[in-house]
């Protein structure tokens, strides 16, 4: 297994990455781009997103197409209790991540009885339901969306500081890697990617596939929760966009270009469709078109996406 | 009331039938192949585009339909063997992928040649009045519409469980491999079926432009729904979609129309206001986790 052999490299670069995101805003101040700053936050945040939903796709598979459901819910959770006064971030996020969680464990409980296709659909229809939901509750604001009065406070930081949110975001994206990775590592993680390879042959040797299944999918949900509670702080709207199923979909892109089961897949293609996207509309309104020539590409001939093709994905197909 | 009832009632056949058109091509495709296509949406939208130039080119609405169902058949086969077929023997992810991939290439080309403004297109002027069935009046476009509809769905019901052609499509759904042994070009007959159900979804696509806005991103709300009615029907059964199709159409019609008065009987009226609309949106998507709750294949699973 290339695992152990290149794991001394892998943990090199990881380091050396984790080391130019710190330094990055203050980069971006000497080259007079601090607007990026917050824009930074952003990718870093759907890094994050994308890094919940390649524990649920990548490790678990679990294919879910409805995975912006619990994104929007932690954002929802916060902008609803900023409303009625709770802005403490130590408050706030938890009670985000425990939303979102509570209702993967909701839909996982129901549609992890399916399989195949027919998972694929029934998270789909769960996450449509969230979103009309969403759209037709004129008490949160329908179809424009609940603004959040007040940014969660944390501590004495401020976070409407900019560098100072980002600091936060990178922590907690770096937080989650490092979790992710001994996840990864863990029984538990062997388990879950053994289900992944041979479910019925897991269930023959006694394990509670569904249990293990159901554990991973509401762990997913509530780092997506997670992503949304700092999502809504950064762009100060919790919108039903947040829950629109393209989203679900887009997300399913990020894991693909970036590696679906390897651990910074999910960093790496968001950071890529993020930057591209800013890249490429300066130039053209029709970037979409070259996103799904390439996207058509990756699925063709790179299935394993960029971390496959350097070689740092898992070790499969 | 009754009026009402069943004006709405005519509403939601009209809007089931549409969906058939939709969902039995999706579901064939879904059933022999075993490949979700989301660009089946793009397909109807490229229909309703097609139409609406050709109806404007030629000043006939007939003739735009015409257009429309034999250019999106073409299409359709054309990105069959050009695309999808590459796809089939990958998983559902990969398959997943490349076709949202094709939406979004789809909605940009759309927008490149028609612009982002909604197109206009509009039904006949004989059929723009309404017409009298027993006292009561009903538009004569939707009227025609059911008509079409039921037309369409039967012909095509009598096509898979009548004829030999439907016979290898029944069997392909239910055993690819086994009818391949058995002699039957299930290649061929595939790109068949995807470039039949492409000109169903044109004509769909072209029935509903004069009622719906035709704009870029229509086919991907509709996609869901078919995506619903097939999934409670069972994938690969033309009969599952069809009785999908009328249930999704009636349950979300009717529930619209009925749920917030409803509600305004057990609840106080700021309540029902507020959940009636919520509660109507999301009646089919409950309608669809409880139908594969308690039958996780569907209502008429194709493979026994």
């Amino acid at each position: 297994m290339g695992l152990y052999a290149s794991s001394q490299r892998r943990r090199t670069a990881a380091v050396l990455t984790l080391f130019a995101l710190v330094a990055l805003p203050w980069f971006l101040q000497v080259i007079d781009q601090a607007f990026y700053v917050s824009f930074a936050s952003r990718v870093l945040i759907f890094a994050l997103v994308a890094t919940s939903l390649n524990l649920v796709i990548g490790f678990g598979g679990m294919v879910s197409f409805g995975h912006a459901a619990f994104f929007g819910a932690g954002a929802y959770t916060v902008a609803v209790l900023a409303e009625s006064g709770v802005v403490s971030a130590g408050l706030a996020w938890p009670m985000a991540v425990v939303v979102a969680a509570l209702l993967a464990l909701l839909v996982g409980a129901i549609s992890l009885r399916t399989r195949g296709v027919y998972f694929i659909m029934i998270t789909l229809a769960f996450a449509q339901m969230a979103f009309y939901l969403v759209v037709s509750l004129k008490a949160w604001g329908g179809d424009d969306g609940l603004p959040l009065l007040r940014r969660s406070s944390f501590g004495n930081l401020d976070l409407k500081d900019d560098t100072t949110f980002y600091f936060i975001v990178l922590s907690a994206l770096a937080l989650a890697l490092v979790a992710l990775d001994r996840l990864a590592h863990s029984r538990f993680g062997r388990v879950i990617q053994c289900i992944r390879e041979n479910e019925t042959r897991m269930e023959a040797l006694g394990y509670p596939v569904f249990s293990f299944k159901l554990v991973c999918f509401v762990i997913g949900g509530g780092l997506a929760g997670l992503a949304g509670a700092l999502l809504v702080n950064q762009t100060g709207l919790a919108s039903p966009s947040l829950l629109h199923w393209m989203l679900s979909g887009t997300l399913m892109v990020m894991i693909v270009l970036g590696g679906v089961g390897s651990v910074f897949g999910g960093v790496v293609g968001a950071v890529l469709l993020l930057l591209c996207e800013e890249f490429f509309v300066e130039f053209t309104t029709h970037w979409p078109i070259g996103l799904g020539l390439v996207l058509l590409a990756v699925v063709l001939w790179a299935p394993l996406g960029i971390a496959g093709l350097f070689g740092w994905g898992r070790n499969r197909e | 009331m009754i009026q009402l009832i069943l004006e709405q009632a005519l509403n939601g056949l009209q809007f089931g039938l549409m969906l058939f058109l939709l969902a039995a091509g999706l579901t064939l495709v879904f059933g022999i192949m075993d490949m979700i296509n989301l660009a089946h949406g793009s397909l109807y939208m490229a229909g309703a585009y097609l139409a609406a130039s050709a109806t404007q080119a030629s000043g006939s609405f007939m003739v735009g339909i015409a257009v429309a169902m034999l250019g999106t058949a073409i299409l359709g086969a054309l990105l069959e063997v050009t695309l999808l077929r590459r796809l089939y023997a990958r998983n559902h992810l990969a398959q997943v992928l490349a076709t949202f991939a094709l939406i979004l290439i789809a909605n940009e080309v759309v927008r490149m040649i028609w612009g982002a403004q909604p197109v206009l297109l509009n039904a006949p002027d004989e059929l723009s009045g309404p017409v009298n069935i027993g006292g009561f009046l009903y538009p004569a476009y939707r009227l025609l519409i059911i008509g079409v509809g039921a037309l369409v769905a039967g012909l095509l019901y009598v096509l898979v469980t009548r004829t030999r052609l439907g016979m290898w499509v029944r069997a392909g759904a239910s055993n690819r491999e086994m009818t391949e042994a058995l002699g039957v070009n299930v290649r061929l007959l595939f790109t068949a079926v995807f470039a039949f159900g492409a000109a169903l979804c044109a004509l769909a696509g072209a029935l509903l432009g004069p009622l719906l806005a035709v704009q870029v991103g229509m086919g991907e709300n509709i996609l869901i729904l078919a995506f619903v009615v097939i999934v409670i029907g069972g994938i690969g059964s033309i009969r599952g979609a069809l009785v999908g199709s009328l249930l999704v159409g009636l349950v979300d019609t009717l529930g619209r129309a009925a749920l917030p008065s409803l509600l305004r009987m057990f609840l106080s009226l700021e309540v029902a206001s507020n959940l009636g609309p919520a509660l109507a949106s999301i009646l089919i998507y409950v309608l669809m986790a409880a139908i594969l709750f308690w039958r996780p294949e569907g209502l008429f699973p194709a493979r026994a």
